[in-house]
């Protein structure tokens, strides 16, 4: 069974079609991408995953559970992380404590744990300790230790795009959801984030759900793709195939 | 640069030795104080204990949440109230009614929390409003609390020992603001801490992280709360005396204003700005006492105001130094001590 099923999924802005009779089946374990021209409905279609819209149509299922209605917060708790298409971290803490957010739905500690630990044995202490560990391992994967203990806010661009990636990492989640992750990058750092990609589906076990715009990181790196305009589905399946479809052509350049 | 070797160095109190020596010197000060100090400079430094009390509780909600109160004068006649009402009525002994005022008033808080989350900026701001007058009127109001005239507080009291001097009401309430200081820095730096601060930072991002905002708002007013109402409680005993007309607006101003002069979002921050604004607000009572500038200022008063123009002098001033404070160094007095952290670091170059 696919990991994540939607079928016919519809959203209205007022008198605006943002989505209309979307389906689609993510496997698990596979590359998953969403391309399109501006305005394609692609970022709706996360924020309907992740539960910050309602859709008014369809059913979206997520390994055999219902989210349709669910807050972004109990989509979190099921397993999916997201990155946003503009960088949304907490600006004013350090990269550690950005990515200790992450870990946040791991962590049980309450007020009265965390207001009374005295020394390294109490549970709220011990809490810590090992999810600071975990982070650590994750800062050492995306090679971003120099900005371990700096707050996000001064860091450049392209080491905020690995720090937003970071937290969704530390989340531990089944289903990841990338929005444009190669945004406003340079050519090599697309061909590194492309590996990382690659390297997060094999070693964390995750599933990867992405918006691109980059057409040679989608065809690269995706194993199965859909493309979008308007809000409606144009065509779905492995790159090769929509390469070349002409109406994906037509959506992006143009009729002749 | 200080060597890590462990995670736990990462969260525990003392980070390094200089903040380990610098708290033992502290600590150390405020316990030989009240053989150092007269028995008026003792009820000041106790007025600053519990506006420090007040200040780290409402920076967990501004500060570091993110949302904002200007009901806190509320919370604190809750606070008071409780516990004088819990003694004299009830008969309960202070160790458990002091506790108790505090969960009273962070229930309280998380009833006005609730209208938080829909609320934002301005208009949270006038619900908080409204909330503080209300408690004001209701108690000043009602026969069980004593109605304007307030009520007479018992003695602090432990089993047989009794609060009755100075010092000894300095021991009690000391003992509490530094137990509910460290409580704070430590929470600040673990999983709920880390939640408030991401709610005032994004809350799209927050919920993203599967904070629930919800939650997790009520529980910052909860906790807010729950320290203005136990330092109500201390200010109960330190006057003595509760009567409702004390916990009005400018109240609820006012420990706003210590938490922006001191410095939005840090714990040291809160009680600089607490000692700060307690301090001028008592001595500026007596400005025409100052040396040089005071028979100045007296005679400016006597000349431009009427002839009891001297307490307008008195709020100029205290306005002026918190204009002064918020513009040139808009993270307050914690970021004033941060720089001269800085400073110091790279001396002499």
């Amino acid at each position: 069974m696919a990991l994540l099923s939607i079928q016919e999924l519809g959203i209205s802005f007022g008198g605006l079609v943002a989505l209309s009779g979307i389906s689609l089946d993510v496997e698990k374990g596979c590359i998953f991408s969403v391309i399109g021209p501006n305005g394609a409905g692609k970022t709706t279609l996360f924020n309907c995953i992740t539960g910050i819209y309602r859709p008014t149509r369809g059913t979206i299922r997520f390994d055999g559970k219902d989210l349709v209605g669910k807050k972004p917060y109990q989509t979190a708790q099921m397993g999916i992380a997201r990155t946003f298409q503009n960088i949304e971290l907490f600006s004013h803490l350090s990269t550690m404590n950005n990515l200790l957010l992450g870990r946040h739905i791991h962590m049980k500690s309450g007020v009265l744990a965390g207001a009374t630990f005295l020394g390294r044995s109490f549970p709220a202490a011990r809490e810590e300790c090992r999810h600071r560990e975990r982070v650590e391992r994750i800062i050492e994967f995306l090679e971003i230790e120099a900005a371990r203990d700096a707050p996000v806010a001064a860091l450049p661009y392209g080491t905020r795009k690995l720090v937003e990636l970071g937290r969704a990492l530390a989340m531990e989640p089944s289903l990841l959801l990338l929005d444009e992750p190669t945004a406003g990058m340079n050519h090599e750092e697309k061909r590194d984030m492309m590996f990382w990609i690659r390297d997060i589906r094999d070693d964390f076990n995750v599933t990867i759900l992405m918006i691109e715009h980059d057409m040679n990181l989608v065809m690269d790196v995706s194993d199965e793709i859909l493309a979008l305009n308007f809000g409606v589905k144009l065509v779905q399946g492995p790159p090769e195939v929509v390469q070349n479809h002409p109406q994906v052509l037509e959506a992006y350049l143009g009729e002749e | 640069m200080d060597m890590k070797r462990d995670y736990y160095e990462d969260i525990q109190l003392f980070r390094t030795k200089t903040v380990l020596i610098a708290s033992v010197l502290s600590l150390a000060a405020l316990a030989v104080l009240p053989f150092m100090v007269g028995g008026y400079t003792l009820y000041i430094v106790n007025l600053i204990a519990i506006n420090a009390i007040v200040a780290i509780g409402l920076n967990i909600l501004v500060g570091y949440t993110g949302q904002i109160s200007l009901g806190h004068a509320g919370f604190f006649a809750i606070g008071a109230y409780s516990c004088v009402l819990l003694m004299v009525k009830g008969g309960v002994p202070f160790v458990i009614a002091l506790p108790a005022a505090g969960l009273i008033s962070a229930l309280f808080g998380f009833l006005l929390g609730l209208p938080s989350l829909r609320l934002e900026g301005p208009y949270l701001a006038i619900a908080t409003l409204g909330f503080g007058m209300a408690v004001t009127q209701i108690i000043s109001h009602s026969e069980f609390t004593g109605g304007h005239m307030g009520i007479e507080a018992p003695r602090m009291s432990f089993g047989p020992f009794e609060a009755r001097t100075g010092p000894q009401q300095y021991a009690v309430i000391m003992s509490v603001a530094v137990i509910m200081t460290i409580a704070a820095v430590n929470l600040m730096k673990t999983r709920v801490g880390r939640a408030f601060v991401a709610i005032r930072d994004s809350e799209i991002a927050a919920e993203a992280m599967g904070v629930n905002l919800s939650w997790f708002k009520t529980l910052s007013f909860a906790v807010s709360a729950f320290y203005t109402g136990v330092a109500g409680a201390l200010m109960a005993f330190a006057l003595e005396h509760v009567s409702a007309g004390s916990f009005n607006l400018i109240l609820s101003i006012t420990f706003l204003a210590m938490v922006i002069v001191g410095g939005l979002g840090s714990v040291m921050g809160a009680i600089m700005g607490a000692a700060l604004l307690t301090y001028l607000q008592i001595k500026l009572q007596i400005v025409q006492e100052a040396p040089l500038i005071g028979p100045f200022l007296l005679e400016v008063s006597k000349r431009f105001f009427n002839p009891a123009g001297l307490a307008n002098i008195q709020s100029i001033v205290f306005g002026a130094i918190m204009i002064a404070i918020v513009i040139f160094e808009p993270l307050g007095m914690h970021g004033i001590y941060l720089r001269i952290k800085r400073y110091w670091r790279m001396w002499p170059f």
